[in-house]
């Protein structure tokens, strides 16, 4: 029932000994914070402060919109001095409105912020609410708003809370450390989001390569009720189907929530930001980024305060030794390529990568041997070859029917490939086509009611018209008649 | 010699004719090719494609008179969808792959002449006499209707700017 | 804008001239022994099919616009040589290497479209037409036993390689142990007698001392070879499982019920090709299905098929023809033998979900 290892999945070097070595460093504060309003999946958030305003340590500087919305706080407390568009850490270099945060220096808190010391006597709903309130989104890159994930879940009801402290991506070492050096706020963000969700029991599950980290945290949830659960150090352990069936034999069905399948999974990261703000009444303003990569003199981990720019980072960090050959916003298998180093850090930022040429180790693609390394690779059960075939050829459809909206993007494919070629590069543009065109399929059907919706209508009123204007001609027609009439009795001859 | 041309010779003739007699008891009804095409387009009467409806355009394309690429707004997706439905096969090279397009009004020369709204097909243009006009976006189909009767040129085809949202990827090259 | 470059940003080493070095290093000790087993104009055999090889490979390239040295580089055209070269007479004239590299290469691998799109094994494949136009070049062996009485010296291998057919020869040929079998069966001859009057030892099949085409004497160094790919994941190992069991059960079970009118599964495992095609040819990751279980089923058939064509079928030998029909069938094993998506079932509908809150 429960199966020992991973389903395909591949193995790079860790590289994790570049930045795990020593503790967490807290980064100072930058001339200028960039506050993104789009940090977390949904809607983005609406700034409530204006230009010239003065904020406090904590404070609420952006309200979500809408159901699926996160707020956004002050870092630290300062002058707003601009809203305005920025570079967004995006890989297309598009803008993305921000708030410009001058720091004063002062780190005042916000004097509403107010510690909890009982916080599981609160009733759930209240927990949920809570984290909804602190801005706390999914901080393991995927940046969804927990509180939607807790409130959802306790209303379905979930058996089993799982903590992902896989970390399976090369060079990112910030769930180790933060799972080393705090481990006992990570159980009792735990258990905060177990009495949320009202679930029945806590896994955690740690990779096998990470045993400092293990030790730690068994340490701390002894007698907590809590499970730490050891799984290989494979990629992609820490995605969320393949830790979810290691860990408790659930297979999730295809486009469904885990929630569904009462499972309900979370990162360390995000367990630690529920303490602070439940116990502590901070909401989420900082973050800890692992930096590394050869090309950085420096390599380490850092609690970062959200918006402070990548540029600033990494020079505080004792800058480069030789000039990237790339710059990578999360790990190097599923992180994105930085457009330049302006953007700020946001909520989802798990490490900042300066990779060297050898690093990177790429190729030229060639052609395609099926050799399919890449079928054996796949976590899912797809065929990548098959469905590359397809798309490359232009049958998005055919890619389609072979599992493409299942794909995670976890690149174990790509990086396997002994002909280097995109793979998940073409899935991801078949993708993005395929939506294009369901777009575009939904916009004409609705242009085409309104064409016709408009000519019944011109032709309606053409008829309306004439009905009219044949009435008013029989009238006056009538009425001439009439008159005859009256004009024929009054003169007989 | 004869002995082995005649039976060859014979045998082939049968079987040309039972193939000839069931293509002919055996065919398959086609409902009307026309209208079925025509169920594929976009239907605002754009006059793109230089046909005067849409209807017309659809019994040319059933007649095999248009290449299946004919409708510019309808894009690559109506494209595909033609060619599947006449089985040809489609040149995309000769597809030009234009970024969407949006009627936009620039305010500062709109008059209010209400000629703009008068013919649009789809009414994405809301105003009135001496009023501003404004165009909804997600009813626009840009057919250019309202460019060619606007008299001070204040409504314009314009390309939509990409945005985080509309963001994809591009098809890798190899 | 230039457009981003799309992750991931690490790759693995693996690399297609990389894979291709590791099967000829894993061909060369079946390679040199056989060279020593039949002297000189084996060597320039071998050696001819890899130039004219490279040459048609490098012509085609060029005649489809696609970059030559690049192409090259990636040895798949050296890898199909060398394996066609195992597979030819070991004395065979030039021409025989010449045009078996052009049917090869160039029918059936670059107007298929080039690596990576060919439907059927191009050493195989040639080898089939070959054998089909040019039987009695093809079936023109040689006694281990006579090259090691006169072994011919360089001048006279240049000869025999260059001149073609010739007394040359005379004096050097002679059957191989499935010839013989096959040929005296058909007469009605027992097998037991057969192999006793040939002095047959299973060892002599295993050790390399019983002819056959350039390669496939040595069982013991090609099943190393493959040892040594499976070792360092070259190859996967369901095909050649299969391919091996495919054969030996069959010939196993009518060996049990006839054992005079069929050699046993021994036989049939060392002898021939069988061990070259287990690990080398059924392995072509090109024209093989791309999951293990549709491996093994394409292993299969191709033992089944070998043995069936070798104990009822008009040739001695079974291994070209059977491979090159299970490669027309590999599309249908790939549509068929499909792995199961995570989170759905085996038709590709999503799981049923599990109640609320169900424990596990």
């Amino acid at each position: 029932m429960f199966s020992p290892k991973l389903r395909g999945g591949v193995h790079p070097p860790g590289h994790k000994e570049l930045s795990n070595a020593s503790p967490i460093r807290l980064a100072p504060l930058a001339e200028r914070l960039y506050l993104s309003l789009q940090q977390h999946l949904g809607a983005p958030a609406t700034p409530i402060v204006k230009v010239g305003e003065r904020v406090r340590k904590g404070q609420l500087v952006a309200s979500s919109q809408g159901a699926i919305s996160a707020p956004i706080h002050a870092p630290t407390s300062g002058v707003v001095r601009a809203l305005a568009e920025h570079t967004a850490p995006h890989p297309s270099g598009l803008p993305v409105l921000v708030i410009t945060l001058e720091p004063d220096g002062r780190e005042e808190w916000d004097p509403s912020l107010t510690p909890l010391s009982d916080p599981l006597a609160l009733p759930p709903e209240e927990l949920c609410l809570r984290v909804g309130s602190a801005g706390i989104v999914g901080l393991g890159g995927a940046t969804f708003p927990a509180a939607v994930k807790l409130i959802s879940s306790l209303q379905r009801g979930v058996d089993t809370l799982i903590l992902n402290g896989g970390e399976c991506e090369p060079y990112l070492s910030c769930d180790d450390r933060l799972m080393r050096e705090e481990p006992e706020h990570i159980i009792q963000g735990a258990l905060l989001m177990q009495h949320a969700v009202q679930a029945r029991r806590v896994v955690i599950g740690i990779e096998d390569n990470k045993p400092q980290a293990l030790a730690a945290m068994r340490r701390a949830a002894e007698g907590q009720g809590v499970e730490i659960r050891s799984v290989p150090s494979r990629y992609p352990m820490g995605s969320e189907k393949q830790l979810v069936q290691l860990l408790t034999g659930i297979e999730l069905p295809a486009m469904s929530r885990a929630a569904d399948s009462g499972v309900l999974m979370h990162n360390v990261a995000t367990a630690r930001a529920v303490y602070q703000a439940i116990y502590l009444g901070r909401p989420l303003i900082s973050r800890i980024v692992t930096l590394s990569g050869q090309a950085l003199t420096h390599q380490g981990n850092w609690e970062v305060p959200l918006g402070t720019p990548a540029s600033y980072l990494i020079n505080y960090a004792s800058g480069f030794n030789c000039a990237p050959a790339r710059l990578i916003m999360g790990g190097p298998m599923m992180g994105i390529q930085l457009p330049d180093l302006n953007v700020p850090v946001i909520k989802g930022t798990s490490g900042i990568l300066a990779l060297t040429r050898e690093e990177i180790n790429s190729d030229e693609p060639g052609p395609c041997v099926r050799c399919a390394s890449c079928v054996r690779a796949c976590p899912m059960g797809l065929q990548p070859l098959e469905m590359a075939a397809n798309i490359r050829n232009g049958d998005f459809e055919k890619a389609r029917s072979l599992g493409l909206n299942d794909c995670v993007g976890c690149g174990a494919c790509s990086y396997i490939c002994p002909a280097s070629l995109p793979l998940v590069h073409l899935f991801n543009y078949a993708k993005g086509e395929l939506a294009n065109r369901q777009r575009e399929a939904r916009k004409m059907e609705k242009t085409r009611v309104l064409a016709q919706r408009r000519e019944e209508r011109v032709t309606r009123q053409a008829r309306e018209r004439e009905e009219l204007m044949a009435a008013r001609r029989a009238a006056a027609a009538r009425k001439a008649a009439e008159e005859e009439e009256a004009a024929g009795e009054e003169s007989p001859s | 010699m004869l002995v082995s041309i005649l039976p060859l010779a014979g045998l082939g003739t049968l079987l040309g004719f039972l193939l000839g007699v069931a293509s002919r008891v055996l065919y398959v009804e086609r409902s009307d090719l026309a209208q079925e095409i025509e169920a594929l387009l976009p239907g605002t009467q754009c006059g793109q494609c230089g046909n005067p409806s849409c209807g017309a355009a659809a019994e040319a394309a059933a007649a095999g008179e248009l290449p299946p690429a004919f409708c510019p707004p309808g894009g690559r997706a109506v494209a595909e969808a033609v060619a599947a439905k006449l089985g040809l096969s489609l040149d995309l090279a000769s597809l030009v792959e234009e970024r969407p397009r949006l009627a936009e009004i620039n305010e500062d020369l709109c008059i209010g002449c209400t000629r703009c709204y008068k013919v649009c097909p789809t009414d994405a243009i809301a105003g009135a006499a001496k009023q501003m006009h404004v165009v909804f976006a997600d009813a626009c189909t840009a057919c250019g209707k309202c460019e060619e009767v606007c008299p001070t040129e204040c409504i314009r085809l314009v390309v939509v700017t990409e945005t985080l949202q509309s963001w994809a990827w591009n098809q890798p090259s190899l | 804008m230039n457009q981003p470059i799309h992750g991931p940003h690490a790759h693995s080493s693996a690399r297609l001239s990389a894979l291709m070095l590791q099967v000829m290093l894993a061909l060369t000790p079946a390679t040199l022994y056989s060279f020593w087993l039949y002297g000189w104009p084996a060597f320039n055999l071998w050696l001819l099919c890899l130039v004219s090889a490279l040459l048609w490979e490098a012509l085609f390239l060029a005649l489809f616009h696609k970059p030559v040295g690049a192409h090259l580089k990636d040895g798949s055209a050296a890898v199909t040589a060398w394996i066609m070269a195992l597979c030819l007479p070991p004395w065979a004239p030039w021409w025989l290497a010449v045009v078996g590299t052009f049917l090869a290469i160039a029918i059936i691998k670059q107007i298929f479209g080039g690596l990576g799109q060919n439907v059927f094994n191009p050493a195989m494949a040639s080898r089939v037409i070959l054998l089909i136009a040019f039987p009695l070049e093809m079936t023109t062996w040689i006694a281990p036993e006579a090259v090691a009485a006169s072994p011919p010296e360089i001048t006279s291998a240049l000869s025999i390689t260059f001149q073609g057919f010739s007394t040359l020869l005379d004096g050097y040929s002679g059957a191989t142990l499935l010839d013989s079998v096959k040929n005296q069966t058909a007469q009605g001859a027992p097998v037991s007698a057969i192999l006793s009057q040939l002095d047959y030892q299973p060892i002599d099949s295993i050790i390399g001392l019983r002819g056959g085409s350039l390669g496939e004497s040595t069982s013991i160094l090609l099943l190393l070879g493959g040892l040594y790919l499976l070792w360092r994941r070259v190859i996967t190992w369901q095909a050649p499982l299969g391919l091996l069991l495919g054969a030996a059960i069959p010939a196993a079970a009518l060996n049990l019920a006839a054992p005079e009118s069929y050699p046993g599964a021994l036989f049939h495992l060392l002898s021939g090709g069988l061990m070259l095609a287990a690990f080398f040819i059924v392995t072509d990751p090109v024209t093989a299905p791309i999951t293990a279980w549709g491996r093994f089923t394409f292993g299969l058939g191709c033992g089944v098929l070998t043995w069936l064509i070798r104990s009822f079928g008009n040739y001695p030998e079974g291994v070209a023809f059977a491979v090159m029909l299970m490669n027309s069938t590999v599309p249908l094993i790939d549509r068929y033998i499909k792995p199961r998506i995570y989170g759905r079932t085996r038709k590709g509908d999503p799981l049923p979900t599990t109640e609320k809150g169900a424990s596990r």
